[in-house]
């Protein structure tokens, strides 16, 4: 059996599930299930293989920071001595998960700053791009960067977390037409250029996307973060039919005519999550092509996983670093980088899909943008599965309108109080009054994204913004639009009911609780999700 | 007659406390309540008339009291043996329909002059509770000489008596005690206009608490906590704003008024020990080590908190009270008010029409005859979980009522 690496990648494919068809493997938080799809009305969207890495990625590199896109010179020649350098990067959101050093972002880092350097550049700050994520700790920080980039900046207060609540660290630089006020970095305003270093995961990722979101705050993110957005980004992955990708342009636009000079520098990375060997590399491979080591293993880790504490299983899964290779890196100006870079991250994800389906299954894993090294908590099992799971779609959504989507999650009562303090009061009282994304945002969001508590620890500590349980809601506001009914397999049931979903306690009653929806005989479709996919549907 | 009455019985009371402590109401079955034929009380004076019970409510205090749970703080202020029961509507030999306010003060125990709060209408605060012509009792349910509502009949002096008027029915006449209750602490809470105020707990009292602040207070916000899903429901149509699980109440507390948390290691972990602010007010319903904890943690520096749920004893760090010069306010009974416009009024006018305003008289849940007493305490000592909220006996079919 091939692994892969010798023949050319096979690209993904729907499987038409039949009598002979193996269970499939359901990722199932920091755990698995083995499901069996009803035969004849059935299919599995699997993933492409791993493209093949760049051989050379930091020649790749350099060749792209030396030969750029769009109207944009060389990067050496938009360096001076006397000149304020800002290297902005993204933050631990992204990849998904945490990759192996050297990190992207270090690769990319070390050749700019070199360049720098020889440029004579000596007024250089590094911050991360991180909007109104969580501040990254120290070891975060240098997993990124690497240690000696860390060590030469950071004890010099030179590579730091972005402060969108700073107010003598942001500006507001303009306004879009739509009337969307574009409030930016000061330190990143004020520098003659901004290089921005990027991993583009998935197609939502990037262009302006990287500096009007990343460096800004919640004055210019509550134009584009909201339900209106949501609800008119279909989808929020596919880039013409996304409100967000628009506004985002727009307020990239004003940032440029604001004279913010930006050097853009964009990867992709390959879907080798789990690995071709090791542990995990089962995930990465098709069911029915397991061999018997394959077969053992997975039985073998099932059982460890079922007698270890949650506690126990989270520390050993956020030990995972994928294997990623990257597949694609080009510089330049903004647009044109992003054109380059999104047929990259297709070419590895789209996977051709006929028709929509009248259940859409899908298992979310223990990692999501926002809970690496935390816990998975009960809002972002909804943002993960119903915000990006749903959305990984170009054309029209897999699942037909008023279809049903059955999550297999864990989706413990149970939240890391140091990373997610409003999320537990958003889902304490919010949620407790309405699910509603539309009555949430005018009712509570305001409150939360004021709330001084709140910024306190999002400045001082290692907490998400107030307002950020708010834009996981809102991530989901299309699938709850769009579909009938939410099913939750083998999810805590009171966390699953605050949600506004229904427990189920198995696959097979799931399907049962949707056929009040969809009828008897209703096709289904598993998004078997990660190693990443993009479902391409006509 | 037929009564419930209550000994003094050492084995039986602790064999009640331990029954108790396997199901909540479960001191009913071993304990010294016992179902007895007794005389009729013999009135203690020659104003004193006869009330034959119609309902009367199963309170918190008595529960304790059936359960070994009562404080022995008690135990000179009570008189055995004693029948208890003082949330009465009953008739009089007239066959006036009345409502008990059972509090023995200086008049019903012949004690002239009386004492200073009794003549300024404060009957609750009576400095003469265990003297006069009557055997100790603070109220009417606790003192032998009276006998009590768990009855067919007993013995009320006059000033003890309300008329109910026809358009009130028993059931919500026998609640007008307990608003009268309600009313007291949140007439003596203190709420600023535009403040924040906590009720903890959604039981009868809570939920009368509730009422009497939305009436008679102008708060921005009341918060109340309450354990199960009718009490929710009822504590958010009685008036309160925000209505979160008891576990939940820092944290709300944090939220509506926009303190900052402080935490237990002092770092910024996002979890929430106290307060750096807290709401003005916080009525306590509950009077447990850890709601008069939790009412410490979220009461800002200065504010108040008031003592409804009856505390007995307790275990708590009092450092919070002294660092944020808390002031801590006991709420018992009722006797005049004085309201916000300056009037003053009798607490039970004030309940009357507490009740008919927010038709509390839907609060009694469930109620038994008094032959099935241990069913009856039993699904009293549950009735959040149970759904319900004030259970009551029902005296009114009861042969021996007609007997006397």
């Amino acid at each position: 059996m091939s692994n892969g690496r010798h023949l050319a990648p096979r690209p993904g494919f729907v499987l038409d599930v039949d009598r002979n068809s193996p269970p499939i493997v359901f990722h199932h938080g920091e755990g698995f299930r083995l499901e069996k799809l009803p035969a004849g009305r059935s299919r599995v969207i699997y993933p492409a293989e791993p493209l093949e890495g760049l051989p050379d990625p930091d020649g790749a590199i350099r060749d792209a920071l030396l030969n750029p896109i769009g109207d944009s010179a060389p990067l050496p020649a938009l360096l001076r001595p006397d000149m304020k350098l800002t290297i902005a990067f993204d933050d631990i959101s992204l990849p998904l998960p945490p990759m192996r050093r050297p990190d992207i972002r270090q690769r990319v880092i070390e050749t700019v700053l070199d360049m720098a350097a020889e440029a004579g550049v000596d007024d250089v700050h590094l911050i991360a791009a991180l909007a109104v994520h969580r501040r990254m700790t120290e070891d975060e920080l240098r997993h990124a960067v690497g240690d000696r980039v860390y060590d030469a900046f950071a004890p010099r207060g030179l590579l730091y977390n972005h402060d969108a609540e700073d107010p003598d660290g942001m500006v507001v630089l303009g306004e879009t037409p739509h009337g969307e006020a574009v409030q930016f970095n000061r330190r990143a305003a004020e520098s003659d250029l901004v290089v921005y270093v990027n991993i583009n995961l998935v197609a939502m990722d990037g262009g302006h996307k990287s500096t009007a979101t990343g460096l800004t705050g919640y004055t210019s993110l509550r134009h584009n973060h909201n339900v209106h957005t949501m609800l008119n980004s279909t989808s929020f992955m596919d880039q013409d039919g996304s409100a967000l990708h628009a506004s985002n342009w727009r307020m990239g636009k004003v940032l440029r005519d604001a004279g913010v000079r930006i050097f853009q520098v964009e990867t992709t990375v390959n879907n080798d999550t789990f690995g071709r060997e090791g542990p995990l590399s089962m995930l990465q491979k098709r069911e029915w092509e397991w061999s018997a080591r394959d077969r053992a293993s997975f039985l073998a880790m099932q059982n460890g996983l079922k007698v270890l504490p949650t506690r126990v299983k989270r520390e050993i899964f956020s030990k995972w670093r994928a294997p990623y290779e990257l597949t694609s890196v080009q510089a330049g100006e903004i647009e044109a980088v992003h054109e380059v870079t999104t047929a990259n991250v297709y070419r590895q994800h789209l996977v051709p899909v006929e028709g929509q389906t009248d259940i859409l299954t899908m298992g979310l894993p223990y990692i999501c943008p926002y809970n690496v090294n935390s816990i998975m908590n009960p809002i972002l099992v909804m943002c993960l599965g119903l915000g990006y799971f749903f959305n990984l779609y170009r054309g029209r959504p897999l699942v037909r309108k008023g279809g049903v989507v059955i999550i297999s999650h864990p989706t413990p009562w149970e939240f890391n109080p140091v990373h997610h303090p409003s999320y537990i009061d958003f889902f304490e009282q919010v949620l407790a009054d309405t699910t509603d994304p539309a009555e949430i945002e005018r009712k509570y969001e305001k409150q939360f994204a004021e709330d001084e508590w709140y910024i306190h620890l999002y400045r001082n500590s290692y907490a998400y913004h107030g307002v950020h349980p708010f834009y996981m809601w809102y991530w989901g506001a299309h699938a709850l639009d769009h579909v009938a009914r939410v099913i939750v397999v083998g999810g805590n049931t009171p966390a699953v009911r605050r949600l506004g979903f229904q427990p189920a306690s198995t696959l097979a009653d799931a399907l049962e609780m949707a056929s009040d929806v969809v009828g008897p005989q209703p096709t289904i479709t598993h998004i078997k999700n990660p190693p990443l996919l993009m479902a391409d549907v006509t | 007659m037929k009564a419930l009455q209550f000994s003094r019985n050492i084995p039986r009371y602790a064999a009640a406390r331990v029954a108790a402590g396997f199901t909540p109401g479960g001191g009913a079955s071993v304990g010294p309540l016992r179902l007895a034929d007794l005389d009729p009380p013999t009135p203690p004076g020659p104003d004193w008339v006869r009330v034959r019970p119609r309902l009367s409510g199963i309170c918190g205090s008595d529960l304790a009291t059936v359960d070994g749970r009562s404080a022995r703080y008690f135990e000179p202020l009570v008189s055995f043996p004693f029948v208890p029961g003082h949330e009465v509507v009953g008739d009089l030999d007239d066959g006036t329909r009345v409502v008990l306010e059972p509090v023995l003060g200086c008049v019903s125990r012949n004690i002239a002059p009386t004492c200073t709060p009794c003549s300024d209408g404060m009957l609750g605060n009576c400095e003469h509770v265990s003297f006069g012509d009557l055997e100790p009792g603070i109220q009417t349910g606790s003192c032998h000489d009276t006998g009590g509502g768990w009855a067919t009949a007993f013995c009320a002096h006059p000033s003890q008596l309300h008329t109910v008027p026809d358009d009130l029915s028993d059931e919500a006449a026998v609640i007008v005690e307990p608003a009268a209750c309600g009313l007291h602490a949140a007439l003596l809470a203190g709420v600023p206009d535009d403040g924040t105020v906590v009720v903890l707990g959604a039981g009868t009292l809570g939920l009368l608490t509730l009422a009497s602040l939305r009436a008679h207070t102008a708060p921005r916000t009341i918060i109340a906590t309450a354990r199960y899903p009718d009490q929710r429901r009822l504590a958010a149509d009685l008036g309160a704003d925000l209505v979160i699980a008891p576990d939940e109440v820092r944290r709300a507390v944090r939220r509506v008024t926009g303190s900052r948390a402080i935490t237990r290691g002092g770092g910024h972990d996002g979890s929430v020990h106290s307060l750096s602010g807290g709401a003005d007010v916080v009525v306590d319903c509950v009077g447990s080590s850890s709601s008069l904890t939790d009412a410490m943690a979220v009461t800002r520096p200065r504010g108040r908190i008031v003592l409804v749920g009856m505390p007995a004893s307790v275990n708590l760090e009092l450092t919070p009270l002294w660092h944020r010069e808390l002031e801590l306010v006991g709420a018992y009974t009722y006797g005049t008010e004085t309201l916000a416009d300056g009037t003053t009024a009798r607490t039970f006018d004030l309940a009357f029409d507490l009740v008919r305003r927010y038709d509390l008289g839907r609060l009694v849940s469930a109620t038994y005859p008094l032959r099935r007493y241990r069913d009856a305490i039993q699904h009293a000592a549950a009735a959040g979980r149970r759904g319900a909220v004030k259970v009551a006996f029902d005296l009114r079919d009861d042969r021996e009522r007609e007997r006397l």
